[in-house]
């Protein structure tokens, strides 16, 4: 990525100002490219973010083309919505809407599961058993929240006892609220946890942890409370230039890391977890916990031969080229989103990138030309370090900050604009994205 | 289609207002605006008198619009952070204000034409 690409979600927010010149400028914007006619019959596997947006991209390119999405979920989960429902700041149906109501017409969504995929016979089967012949395969079901490796801990916990985990889904986000709002009253040790594995949206832990924070210094119990950070890993973020100004808040906050502890399990009755370490198992005592489990690529992914031999073994993204997220045995399938096995990006900012990528690879697949568009591993995290704040923190494959807005949002800086982006535009550029608008 | 185009602008508004509330505040604005260039060619001239109302009302257009955007974003004026915040916020203070002054200054030629005024 070359800093001149800009980012609309940033760029949207000058446009406030700029909203009355809007309308007349309205002619302006016509993309008028002819539909490509094809008879081609492509199968995209997951109508969440990336599938989503594909398909209402792809039926405004293909004309003929048989597009058909595989999709039970009949909700879709705005996820990045979760962050904000978990700190009370807005209610669990805030990140609730259909999944029908995003597709075009002109795509056939069958309400099922993919069960497995037969990359040789180029075919889908539906869990009903049903089977899908593509020519082109889209994979991009997400990934999966491995609850179930924390030991002693299921998701019916969440919401007592000091339980929280916001990732597995709306309801559980309210719930694990409950939990932490309890705890920014009645104080005591709140710990925040996040897994070893890749992770879609790798802020999200470090935003629920200085929100709950925030929140508890604002009711005027700061006094009372003591917030530790635990996390398998070396340093508090992956890009090291973000780890080390996560590493200065936290200091200033007077948050307490404990790096290298990776969440075994829970004692839910003795309010103790568990922890590996490199000097062997360690025990912590807790108020308030934040579960955030392993994550992995869907099991039929694996089971279909897709994923990485050689990587992340024990997580399963597909093999996929970084730049083209075309598959690298079977160049009829790309993945896109959280599932594909690229370095960086499992956020909804990554997809937004990675779409127009896909895209331009299977029209240029369909009509015999080279395609022209690389992913770079944009990816971008509105980190929240408090209620009316945020850092906007864009990054690439070489973990180079990214900013679209050079300096004028400095990345690093602690701003109210940066929030806004977050509150107010991120869910109108995620649904503009759905619609294939942005 | 990464960058900003005024496509991704408008849809990323509908957005926010939805579909319906964004195009009447447009229809809104742009039917003020028409009224306020209306009276202007039919009066022909600036009633100092209505300007100086006008005026009056920008302060409270001023603080309506960021108590506006501040109550719908969950934030506070302490959480301006740096220049291009206040920036941002100055930029929602003067369109208030200067809303506001087109609107009362619109209104009140509208009801009391200059006619009505001198008598
Ligand atoms: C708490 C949280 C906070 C986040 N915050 C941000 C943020 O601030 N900014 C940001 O950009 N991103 C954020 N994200 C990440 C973002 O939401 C995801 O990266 C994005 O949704 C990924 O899109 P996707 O299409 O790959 O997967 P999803 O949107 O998860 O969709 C996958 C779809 O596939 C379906 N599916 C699964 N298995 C199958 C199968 N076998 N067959 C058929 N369909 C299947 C599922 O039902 C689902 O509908 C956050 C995520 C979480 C959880």
């Amino acid at each position: 990525m070359t800093k001149s690409i800009k980012n609309p979600t940033r760029r949207q927010l000058f446009g406030l100002a700029a909203s009355a010149g809007v309308a007349a400028a309205l002619g302006a914007h016509a993309s008028a490219s002819t539909p490509v006619p094809t008879k081609a019959r492509i199968v995209i596997i997951g109508a969440g973010a990336g599938g989503t947006a594909l398909a209402n991209r792809l039926v405004r390119r293909l004309e003929g083309a048989e597009i058909t999405l595989l999709d039970p979920r009949v909700q879709h989960l705005y996820q990045p919505g979760l962050t904000l429902v978990a700190a009370g700041l807005k209610p669990a149906d805030y990140v609730l809407s259909q999944t029908g109501d995003w597709l075009p017409d002109g795509v056939t969504l069958i309400p099922e599961k993919a069960a497995a995929i037969d990359p040789e016979a180029k075919t889908v089967a539906t869990e009903s058993g049903q089977s899908l012949a593509y020519d082109f395969l889209v994979v991009a079901p997400g990934l999966v929240l491995d609850h179930d490796a924390i030991e002693g801990f299921s998701l019916d916990m969440v919401g007592q006892n000091g339980i929280g985990a916001l990732y597995a889904g709306p309801e559980y986000a309210a719930r694990t609220w409950q939990a932490a709002s309890k705890f920014t009253e009645e104080g005591g040790v709140g710990l925040f946890t996040r897994p070893e594995t890749e992770m879609k949206c790798a802020g999200a832990p470090l935003k629920h942890t200085f929100l709950i924070d925030d929140i508890a210094k604002r009711a005027g119990n700061g006094g009372k409370i003591d917030v530790q950070y635990a996390a398998p890993q070396t340093s508090l973020f992956g890009v090291p230039i973000v780890a080390e100004k996560v590493r200065m808040l936290f200091g200033d906050r007077g948050i307490t890391s404990h790096m290298q502890h990776q969440l075994q399990g829970i004692d839910a009755d003795r309010r103790r977890a568990r922890f590996s370490t490199p000097d062997g198992s360690v025990e912590l005592d807790y108020d308030y916990i934040h579960v955030i489990p392993p994550q992995r690529a869907p099991e039929v992914v694996r089971q279909s031969g897709l994923s990485w031999a050689d990587k992340w073994t024990d997580q399963g993204w597909v093999e996929c080229d970084m730049a083209s997220l075309r598959h690298l045995r079977y160049p009829e399938i790309w993945a896109l989103g959280d599932v594909a096995g690229v370095p960086k990006g499992k956020t909804a900012a990554s997809v937004k990138w990675q779409v127009p990528v896909v895209e331009d690879g299977l029209v240029a697949a369909i009509t015999g030309t080279d395609p022209t568009q690389t992913y770079n591993g944009y990816t971008s995290c509105p980190m929240i370090t408090q209620i009316g704040r945020a850092m906007l923190v864009e990054f690439d494959y070489n973990d180079n900050l990214v900013p679209s807005f050079p300096g004028i949002i400095a990345p690093l800086e602690e701003l109210w604009i940066s929030w806004l982006m977050k509150e107010v535009a991120l869910k109108a550029t995620y649904n503009a994205m759905l619609r294939g608008r942005a | 289609m990464k960058d900003l185009t005024v496509g991704t602008l408008i849809a990323v508004f509908e957005e926010i207002f939805g579909r319906g509330l964004f195009w009447a505040m447009v229809g809104l604005a742009a039917v003020v605006t028409l009224g306020y260039v209306y009276v202007l060619i039919r009066d022909r001239k600036i009633s100092w008198h209505k300007f100086l109302l006008a005026q009056l009302s920008m302060p409270v257009g001023a603080v309506l619009a960021v108590w506006f955007v501040l109550v719908m974003t969950h934030s506070e004026l302490a959480n301006i952070g740096g220049p291009v915040d206040l920036i941002v916020l100055l930029g929602v203070a003067a369109g208030g204000a200067v809303g506001a002054a087109i609107l009362v200054y619109t209104m009140q030629s509208l009801l009391w034409p200059p006619a009505a005024e001198r008598s």
